[in-house]
């Protein structure tokens, strides 16, 4: 068929070329015209509008303030910190009453049971004082702060607030060479950065998409919170008067989140500059009505379908992990156990980027978690010290009732105020869990992409963290 | 009591007739085997296609208030009246004379893929705008359903739609819905099943440009492609991609693959798997 028809299709073929030419360049144009005019023919026939549009006012009249250049950004950090704060807030008596009772309650009686079956001391420590309370620990400090900000993040989303961020973000992104819709991606990782990965889906250019990727570790994750506002608490705001203490350190844990975001666009910035060179694309982005937002749907979506899934790849992870810090504190080489051994040898190094080694022994254990890295520097900090009656033995992970208990332990393991400071630099500007390395991998299928992703972050907040200690040194001293 | 009696009466006369007849519906989820009919949702972002989908296959595909939400094709299945559809979520488009690749899923699929019936869902309270796509994949298929949906929000803003009118005019069944509060979702399967098993012939609206060139065009040059390619239901589309010059259609043409709608559909299941893993 295709052969006998070959003479016609060329004949197609010339009479549409032709045809062209008598049209003009203009063919698009007259098409797209007429379908525009059969179009308001066809509505204004079936269509009856009011004259006056009441509703529409409320939706225009929020957008102007949404939406402005003056109130737009401050609005955004309002209403980011609002949902900050009740997560925080919110958080805080559920995660006590799961600790209680996965860590107080039944770890005790799982450590009773292997006694009486007579399971081997290191089987029982490996399965019950790792894995078990790796699992514990992720699921009390993951989850209820997960199940508070993901349904408030949905309904946000519902309610048609982030095409507005994209709005206000838009124009700094294009300047900084990348997609406007990186402003979406880069809010959806303050949840979730293998959510933030994933939603980079919706920018079509691949190098923007790659840059949307590559930068979307620096929004600060829900497993980072935790250690933000902990360290925030300890000794930001004990370098304030008491009053004060509480606006401070949630100040201060605002601030890294913002230099998040200024970390995200310099280097959009530098990347596409240098190896991910390019033109901004256009987008239309379209600010969609404001619609109510449907709380029991939002609450079902939300709950099973990202709280759910994200703390089940996190337990996943952090069992392995659990294993890993009850096997480098209990098996000992000459007398030391290797976390010790590891922590001396480290320590001189890393004391010049003003951090020490049970710091970066807990982030090289904690990869696959990022939950787990404070009790992981509690337990490490313990061990080295020998602080005896607090803890409940060696390679047990576990965390103090009390913020001044904690203090205590951090000050005998040598901490200060730069310390502080470093480790929520640090937590910032680091590799991304393994989760979001995993998932890098999936998106861009390439192990270069997946590398730079994973690297770039560290490299950076080891030189952040020199800088400041080397000037933090010579004005203050210490 | 009277009034009681009145509803009960209602009542029973609302479930014996088939149109509201719920227990027909059966959401089959992802399980799309041994399908009888494909449909295709298609529309421009934020019309809520993806939720139209959720309430039809009884599916979670998380849906957004933000435009570019489905990234990807998303596919389920249903069972009504004893027949199976297989459900695609395409991506929005606002037009389907473009280039860019995401409006090019939306467009093959409707165009190769040969759906049984192409649904698009509209912004009630944007019809006009809407209708531009409307009209375009009109030119493609003569099988289509339009979902008026988000009309919650056209009657909040006193907008009123003549669904009849616009049902005369496009010449395919028009269905006003809530898909946010499930509104309407009866209706809407049974006008895709009346128009996948033929019981409602469509007669689509085709346009006409005032430019008499223009139609004379279109009109010589869809006539030549009809004859050389008796098989394909579009051919004044072909025209249109033509004479704009489209140039994997003019491949199309200059080889003969566009009479072989099988091979078409191969090489541009290809395309969507790069589509997909860009």
């Amino acid at each position: 068929m295709n052969k006998t028809n070959g003479h016609n299709n060329e004949a197609i073929l010339s009479l549409a070329n032709n045809l062209r030419w008598e049209i003009g360049e203009s063919f698009h144009d007259k098409l797209m015209e007429s379908i525009f005019a059969n179009a308001t023919t066809i509505a204004q026939k079936s269509v009856t509008t009011p004259i006056e549009k009441p509703t529409f006012s409320f939706d225009r009249a929020l957008d102007r303030i949404v939406t402005s250049p003056v109130l737009g950004f401050p609005m955004m950090f309002l209403i980011l910190a609002v949902i900050f704060w009740l997560t925080i807030e919110g958080a805080n008596v559920p995660s006590a009453m799961l600790a209680s009772l996965l860590i107080d309650t039944f770890h005790p009686i799982l450590k009773d049971f292997s006694l009486t079956i007579g399971l081997p001391w290191w089987l029982g420590g490996v399965l019950i004082d790792g894995a078990y309370l790796a699992g514990a620990w992720v699921i009390s400090v993951m989850l209820p702060p997960m199940a508070i900000f993901f349904p408030l993040f949905t309904l946000l989303e519902d309610f048609g607030y982030l095409p507005r961020v994209a709005f206000n973000m838009d124009n700094l992104y294009r300047r900084a060479g990348a997609h406007g819709k990186q402003a979406l991606t880069m809010a959806m990782g303050f949840g979730c950065n293998a959510a933030g990965v994933v939603a980079a889906r919706v920018i079509d250019s691949p190098r923007e998409r790659i840059i949307a990727i590559i930068t979307n570790n620096f929004s600060l994750c829900n497993g980072r919170w935790p250690t933000q506002i902990l360290i925030a608490t300890i000794f930001i705001g004990g370098a304030v008067p008491a009053h004060l203490a509480g606006l401070v350190s949630a100040g201060a844990v605002v601030g890294i989140a913002v230099l998040g975001i200024v970390f995200s666009l310099v280097v959009s910035w530098a990347l596409s500059r240098t190896v991910l060179k390019g033109e901004a694309s256009a987008f239309s982005l379209e600010l969609p009505p404001y619609r109510p937002p449907r709380v029991l749907r939002t609450l079902y979506t939300s709950l099973i379908d990202r709280t759910l899934i994200v703390l089940w790849r996190a337990v996943i992870f952090a069992i392995p992990a659990g294993i890993v810090i009850w096997l480098v504190s209990n098996i000992t080489v000459g007398g030391e156990s290797i976390a010790e051994i590891f922590i001396n040898w480290v320590d001189p190094v890393s004391l010049i980027i003003g951090l020490n080694g049970v710091i970066i022994l807990a982030y090289i254990i904690a990869i696959p978690a990022n939950e787990i890295v404070i009790p992981t520097i509690l337990m490490l900090t313990v061990l080295v010290t020998s602080m005896a009656g607090v803890g409940s033995g060696d390679g047990v992970m576990f965390e103090l009732d009390s913020v001044t208990a904690t203090e205590d332990i951090l000050m005998a393991g040598g901490w200060t105020l730069l310390t502080g400071i470093n480790l929520m630099l640090f937590s910032l500007l680091h590799n991304p869990c393994s989760t979001t390395i995993y998932t890098i991998y999936r998106e861009t299928k390439s192990v270069k992409w997946t590398v730079v992703s994973t690297l770039l972050p560290v490299v950076m907040g080891i030189a952040v963290c020199f800088f400041l200690t080397q000037i933090w040194r010579l004005v203050v001293g210490n | 009591m009277n009034n009681r009696m009145m509803k009960m009466i209602d009542a029973n006369k609302c479930t014996a007739c088939p149109v509201h007849n719920v227990g027909n519906l059966k959401k089959l989820g992802i399980n799309m085997k041994n399908y009888d009919y494909v449909v295709a949702l298609a529309g421009n972002p934020n019309t809520g296609k993806s939720t139209v989908f959720n309430n039809l296959t009884g599916l979670k595909q998380h849906t957004g208030n933000w435009p570019g939400k489905t990234v990807t094709r998303a596919e389920g299945g249903f069972e009504y009246n004893s027949s199976k559809f297989k459900l695609v979520d395409l991506p929005g488009t606002y037009s389907l004379l473009s280039t860019s690749t995401d409006e090019q899923v939306a467009r093959d699929f409707i165009l190769f893929g040969q759906p049984d019936v192409t649904v698009v869902v509209v912004d009630s309270t944007r019809l006009e705008r809407n209708l531009n796509l409307v009209l375009q994949v009109l030119e493609i298929t003569d099988r289509a359903v339009l979902c008026l949906n988000l009309m919650d929000e056209a009657k909040r803003n006193n907008i009123k739609i003549d669904e009849r009118q616009l049902t005369k005019d496009l010449g395919i069944p028009v269905i006003p819905t809530e898909a946010r509060q499930s509104v309407g979702m009866q209706d809407l399967i049974n006008a895709i099943f009346e128009v996948a098993s033929g019981k409602f012939v469509c007669k689509p609206y085709r346009f006409k440009s005032k430019s008499k060139e223009l139609n004379y065009a279109i009109e010589k040059l869809s006539q030549e492609i009809k004859e050389a390619f008796p098989d394909i239901p579009n051919a004044t589309w072909v025209a249109l991609r033509l004479l704009e010059g489209d140039q994997s259609i003019i491949e199309a043409v200059g080889t003969g693959e566009l009479g072989n709608i099988k091979q078409v559909n191969t090489s541009l299941e290809e395309i969507k798997l790069k589509v997909e893993s860009i």
